[in-house]
């Protein structure tokens, strides 16, 4: 272990990648959603709120802040906010399934500064993206990307979840992405949200995992992926990136009614560290909850003591591990050694922790629509 | 990027600064500096380096900035690799004030 990862281990300041979902209402619902999003929570962060907690983020020098949902360009204040995060030295990257960018809005998100803009796609062609994504959601996507290219936006994210159906596309994206100018972002599939429910199903096989590792690997710094592989260093040379779990020590997630949670792929009461708005604010809580005190302690590894590649995996990602009902001081459930599937087989059924705060929308089957509140 | 690594000049004996659109935010290990053009984040892992970047604006050259902060002989060769890798990744400049 580096005295780098040694020193972030043990907590920063202040975050450095900060995740705040503004609202848990969407026009989609993506059968993976992390943070099982439909429904605006009526308890959500005013406008005013929110620009006091962005004076907060400035004031603790967070560079920047990864803007979410829901679906973030549904709140009417979306640009308000962003503009106050700009205009007060935090930078933004949003994440937008594109539904309300238009030609105008492009222009707009063109001519601001310190933003960036990370489109989701997890297909390939409409059926492979909307099978998990919703009906019509590939064509929203792509024109959207075609308005901020148009515009001249330069190089926006194409945002993507890699699971066993678009493992084969890799490449395709690649192309897709430097047929844009664009950079691409592949990330992991977790069991969080809504995802507990259909992980099983869509999370990659464990060959399709060597495949991913080898893709990344030969891509290097190319290919973005906020460094959510590092369970897959066990099988050799470290892919690019930070080689640890950051919850509650380099990253965390604030949710749209102001919880903060130690990442944004556990929304659980067991990994609430407390909420915006109670005395002292956020930086009260980074400093001080005793969650993330906790988190920055040296941490036990468990069943994984007496492999030889825990230094290189460190265990995996502990929401991977936590919501698929396994032990946090053990092996990750994609584990690359196969002693996740073992693990796995043993966890008794009912046992599993359930994600907290759903706000999916009840269960329709009528195409994708667009409500703006 | 200006070629400083490959001027005349050896790196201690130029003017330089932190470029523009950097920020620096201190942390107990030493700091992070944050290039808001780049995205890119790099970490400082020395105090007394960061120190020597805080100074490099107001000292002639960074051999004065090694001087003002005090900085021992021996570490400062390593401390000029880390400068020299702090130009090539954007986050240091040559100054263009003389």
């Amino acid at each position: 272990m580096s005295a780098l990862t040694a020193e972030l281990k043990r907590g920063l300041d202040a975050p450095i990648c900060l995740t705040w979902e503004l609202t848990y209402a969407c026009n989609l619902a993506c059968i993976h959603c992390l943070s099982s999003s439909g429904r605006r929570d009526p308890r959500e962060l005013t406008t005013d709120e929110a620009k006091a907690l962005v004076d907060e983020l400035r004031r603790m020098q967070v560079f920047y802040v990864n803007i979410g949902g829901g679906e973030p360009t549904i709140r009417r204040d979306f640009f308000d906010i962003v503009d106050y995060c700009v205009a007060g030295g935090v930078g933004v990257k949003f994440s937008t399934n594109g539904a309300f960018i238009d030609a105008a809005v492009a222009r707009r998100l063109a001519g601001t500064d310190y933003l960036d803009v990370q489109i989701s796609l997890d297909g390939i062609d409409a059926s492979t993206n909307d099978a998990v994504r919703g009906q019509g959601s590939y064509a929203i996507a792509r024109r959207a990307m075609d308005h901020l290219a148009a515009a001249g936006f330069g190089p926006f994210k194409i945002s993507l979840v890699v699971t066993r159906h678009n493992v084969e596309q890799l490449d395709e994206f690649k192309q897709l992405a430097d047929s844009y100018g664009a950079q691409l972002r592949v990330t992991r599939l977790r069991p969080s949200g809504r995802g507990a429910d259909t992980w099983h199903e869509l999370h990659p096989t464990s060959a399709q995992q060597r495949q991913i590792y080898r893709w990344l690997l030969a891509h290097g710094d190319d290919v973005l992926t906020g460094d959510s592989f590092f369970h897959l260093n066990a099988l050799g040379e470290p892919l690019p990136g930070l080689n640890l779990c950051g919850a509650g020590r380099v990253v965390c997630l604030i949710d749209p009614i102001g919880d903060v949670y130690a990442c944004p792929f556990v929304i659980h009461d067991e990994f609430l560290a407390g909420n915006v708005r109670d005395p002292g604010g956020f930086a009260r809580i980074w400093s001080e909850s005793e969650l993330f005190l906790e988190l920055r302690e040296p941490q036990s590894a468990g069943a994984c003591a007496s492999c030889g590649s825990y230094d290189a995996c460190q265990g995996g990602c502990m929401a991977a591990k936590f919501f698929t009902g396994l032990p946090l001081d053990g092996p990750d459930p994609e584990c690359v050694g196969g002693d996740g599937e073992l693990a796995l087989a043993g966890v008794a059924s009912g046992s599993v922790p359930r994600p907290a705060a759903d706000h999916s929308k009840p269960v329709r089957s009528s195409p994708v629509t667009f409500v703006r509140r | 990027m200006p070629a400083v690594t490959n001027s005349p000049a050896a790196l201690v004996d130029r003017a330089l600064e932190l470029a523009p659109r950097v920020a620096l935010r201190p942390e107990p290990f030493g700091a992070l500096a944050y290039h808001y053009d780049t995205r890119r984040l790099v970490f400082l892992k020395d105090r007394d380096l960061v120190r020597v970047v805080e100074a490099l604006a107001s000292q002639p050259t960074l051999g004065a900035a090694f001087d003002t902060c005090a900085i021992a002989d021996h570490r400062r060769a390593a401390f000029e690799r880390a400068i020299a890798g702090l130009v090539e990744s954007e986050m240091v400049r040559e100054r263009a004030d003389r």
